[in-house]
């Protein structure tokens, strides 16, 4: 049996009349990178403040690491890492001394690779007011990680970052998996979640949409793969297939099996004696399923 | 320890790189000093025999109920506090080291007045410096009790303002510092006592200076330790890590039992 590093049943919470989390379940396993989307007021942040034991639930069943949020904070913090999409830092305090004072509260030493990978360590004297959003977040990050947390929560880590700390960040998330960390992901970039998660979970509406592996979801919608093709000659033109339109040099269409349409396409190709230059076939995005969904659920 | 050490040694140099707490902390203080002891020394000759503690009470004072509670305020509203809790850091150190390291910058203002203040403006140097240092000690445990408990219990800067000028101007004005609260009208009296700076200018002038107190120093010490207490007992209990998390533990009208031991005071030692 897999071990759990998350079990949530039936968490639930108000505030007043707004039900934010509506009685969700949910088991993220030890190792696994978790993303929780949804769009704005789904009840990701208040989902994720729950489980790091900033806000009590009205009802349900928690343990992170083992751990009832609720009930034991002190032994929570030890084992986990949290970046708060609202948090921050006093102004007037270098990312040095942050990155000791925290070390030492956590006592562990902290690792000098981690700001040099996080383009931190050319503002390693900068005070927290003075650092970009950017490097505020990278920041933040570096403290989230600095001991190696058992369950590490993320909440839009890449927001406003370049693309060079963007994938930096993602090698190190990546890392961190490798070495048992699990790690719990909001995120509003769907690419981000379907390259990194191995699981993911669409809150809408304060419930969960749907759960499993990124490509998992994005197979049961009703969303469409593309398949472009090209060719050194016109085999594919002048009608051949009902379903394909020019698209510049390629041929575009759309379908649901996307393995016989291929066959087809291969197969009618050969026999016109033309030759294939590029074929690519696209499955609908996490995004487009996301759209979806969301569709679905406002109709 | 180290934890301790690393907490306090930023703490510290916060109190000097912010600007806002560098003219509480040090620039009113030394030139309210300078000011009063050019001009009222001329204008009450009587003001030199207890400028060295009203000047000590009046560092002590801003520091502590103008200094403490707005980036308490801030760090709370800015999400601050929230990144220490999921840090593991309790609200206990979280308190303590502002008003510690309050303490210390005053206790250093204090230093430079009562060492200074002899030599430039013939005022009298306390009889008995320990008692004096125990006393100063004692009025910033009081005072940065109170200023810690006005950042708790405050929803935003502004309403912070008016609760650190409802101790702050009555402390100047009735606390002993610029009058002596025996010429007084007894209700007058009676509200200088439910202050702070009122036992603390009684402990300093009857304990360290060798001068006539209203009631006995030891007294005066003993309402400012209990005051103290007292506050930051509060301050711990109804600390909230963030504005959005409705998670107080009381309600902060609260507050106000930090000023019974005062309360006690002004009825028990005012005759």
């Amino acid at each position: 049996m897999e071990e759990l590093a998350i079990e949530v049943r039936g968490l639930r919470k108000t505030y007043d009349d707004f039900v934010a989390v509506d009685g969700i379940d949910f088991e993220v396993r030890r190792g696994e990178i978790f993303g929780l989307l949804g769009p704005n007021g789904a009840g990701k942040t208040t989902t994720l403040e729950c489980l790091e034991g900033l806000r009590d639930a009205d009802e349900g069943e928690m343990l992170v690491g083992g751990v009832d949020p609720g009930s034991n904070r002190k032994k929570l913090y030890r084992g986990i890492g949290v970046q708060l999409q609202s948090g921050s830092l006093p102004g007037y305090m270098t990312v040095r001394e942050a990155l000791r004072l925290f070390g030492a509260h956590r006592g562990v030493t902290p690792d000098p690779g981690i700001p040099a990978r996080l383009g931190l360590a050319e503002h390693m004297d900068t005070q927290y007011a003075a650092l970009s959003t950017g490097q505020k977040r990278r920041t933040d990050l570096a403290l989230a990680i600095l001991h190696r947390p058992g369950v590490l929560f993320l909440d839009e880590p890449t927001a406003g970052l370049d693309v060079s700390t963007r994938i930096a960040l993602h090698g190190i998330i990546e890392e961190l998996r490798e070495s048992g960390t699990t790690v719990i992901l909001s995120t509003h970039d769907m690419a981000e979640a379907e390259e990194l998660a191995d699981r993911v979970a669409i809150l809408i509406r304060g419930r969960i949409a749907a759960i499993g592996s990124p490509r998992d979801l994005t197979a049961t919608g009703h969303g469409m793969t593309r398949i472009s093709a090209r060719t050194t000659g016109a085999s594919l033109g002048c009608g051949a297939f009902a379903d394909f339109r020019p698209e510049g040099e390629y041929f575009v269409g759309f379908t649901t099996t996307p393995g016989p349409a291929v066959m087809r396409i291969m197969d009618h190709i050969s026999r016109a004696g033309d030759t294939l230059v590029d074929l690519r076939v696209e499955r609908p995005s996490l995004e487009e399923r996301f759209l979806e969904m969301v569709r679905d659920e406002s109709a | 320890m180290k934890t301790v050490a690393l907490h306090y040694s930023f703490e510290f140099l916060a109190g000097m790189r912010n600007r806002t707490l560098l003219l509480m902390n040090y620039l009113m203080p030394l030139g309210f000093y300078a000011l009063v002891g050019t001009m009222m020394a001329q204008i009450n000759p009587f003001f030199g025999d207890q400028m060295i503690p009203a000047m000590v009470a009046f560092a002590i004072l801003s520091g502590t109920i103008m200094g403490l509670p707005t980036p308490l305020i801030e760090s709370r509203e800015g999400g601050i506090l929230r990144s220490f809790r999921v840090h593991g850091f309790s609200a206990a150190p979280l308190l303590a080291m502002p008003a510690i390291t309050t303490a210390v910058h005053t206790g250093l203002v204090a230093a430079v007045i009562t060492l200074t203040a002899p030599m430039l403006f013939d005022a009298p140097a306390p009889t008995d410096p320990w008692t004096f240092v125990l006393i100063t000690a004692l009025l910033a445990f009081a005072l940065s009790g109170l200023g810690s408990l006005i950042g708790v219990v405050s929803a935003g800067s502004k309403v912070a303002i008016l609760w650190q000028q409802l101790i702050y101007l009555p402390s100047m004005i009735l606390g002993g510092l610029m009058i002596p609260v025996e010429i007084l009208p007894d209700a007058f009296a009676r509200v200088a006592h439910l202050l702070p700076a009122t036992y603390g200018m009684q402990a300093f002038l009857g304990g360290a200076f060798g001068m006539e107190s209203l009631y006995s120093p030891a007294a005066a010490a003993g309402v400012l330790f209990a005051g103290g207490i007292a506050a930051f007992g509060l301050a711990l209990y109804l600390f909230s890590w963030d504005d959005k998390n409705g998670g107080r533990r009381g309600h902060p009208a609260l507050a106000a039992l930090a000023l019974l031991p005062y309360a006690i005071g002004a009825i028990f030692l005012v005759s």
